[in-house]
């Protein structure tokens, strides 16, 4: 009975479990963002820099455009991996460089899309470095974006 | 930019109560699906105290300490000068709805870099009991003429 109980767990007696390996790709996103999604973000955050929601002001300060905030593509670009992780206790750490802004256009917007592979593994302890590659438009737009995680 | 900023401590500000439609809302904002943040009763059965507030919700109570910073005549740069270059978020626990929060930002470096400066500033977000929740790190670039 006990080996068919390890049968049906997928493994035999004595064979250690790998359940990741570091590159696998564990959670992705897409994410449309239109203005709207920006006056709804920045009434969330209280962040009312007219730059993510006023051509003129963004023009007057030499952007190419209206900006989604930063904090709004690290915000949206944890949600791939919160889903994964299952709890959100799991995630311990999280850090982004902001590299590149994220112009929405007012007729067709943005769209962001999120990959999180890992990028460093310690199984005994459980725990994993997950990188995230975040982009709109093909170019990336985070820099060093990094959780670290207790796997579940 | 005023370089005794180093190792300055502001003070810790007032409670900031988490709202339940405040998290719903934010939640929303940063397109959550977790259940936690929109169901108590999700949140409660997951083990949590309330509705559960995304990873960087934190950003909320951080900004107050960023005012405080920004409003220091004394800090020698406006808020207009300056970039958010890197933000991180150390957490000890999550954020729930019914946290009162309290924090307190101490300017830890600050350094040049291609004729700007580079400030970091470190958050510490408590709770009512004075347990750490988490804490908030942003590096901002401020412009070399401020």
């Amino acid at each position: 009975m006990s080996g068919e109980a390890a049968d049906e767990a997928g493994f035999g007696e004595g064979a250690t479990v790998h359940r990741y390996e570091v590159g696998q790709v564990v959670a992705e996103g897409r994410y449309p963002l239109t203005r709207d999604s920006l006056v709804r973000y920045a009434g969330a955050s209280g962040d009312f820099n007219a730059i993510h929601y006023r051509d003129d002001v963004a023009a007057s300060v030499g952007l190419p455009g209206v900006l989604a905030h930063g904090m709004l593509t690290m915000g949206l670009a944890v949600q791939p991996v919160l889903q994964w992780l299952g709890d959100p206790s799991r995630l311990t750490e999280y850090g982004v460089r902001f590299t590149r802004p994220v112009v929405v256009d007012p007729e067709t917007g943005a769209e962001i899309t999120v990959v999180a592979k890992i990028g460093q593994l310690d199984e005994a302890a459980g725990t994993a470095r997950i990188d995230l590659t975040v982009s709109a438009a093909e170019q990336t737009v985070l820099g060093k974006a990094q959780l670290r995680v207790r796997l579940p | 930019m005023n370089p005794e900023l180093t190792e300055r401590v502001f003070a810790k500000t007032s409670p900031y109560l988490v709202g339940r439609e405040k998290v719903r809302e934010f939640a929303r904002a940063v397109f959550a699906t977790d259940p936690v943040s929109f169901n108590v009763e999700a949140a409660r059965s997951a083990g949590h105290a309330d509705l559960v507030a995304p990873p960087t919700f934190a950003v909320v109570v951080q900004q107050l300490t960023l005012d405080q910073l920004f409003a220091d005549g004394d800090a020698g740069f406006v808020v207009e000068d300056v970039v958010h270059g890197e933000q991180r978020f150390i957490s000890t626990r999550p954020i729930v709805a019914g946290d009162e929060l309290t924090a307190r930002l101490r300017v830890t470096s600050i350094k040049s870099l291609g004729g700007n400066a580079m400030l970091t500033a470190e958050t510490e977000i408590q709770d009512a009991a004075g347990e750490p929740v988490v804490t908030a790190v942003a590096t901002l670039v401020v412009r070399a003429d401020a």
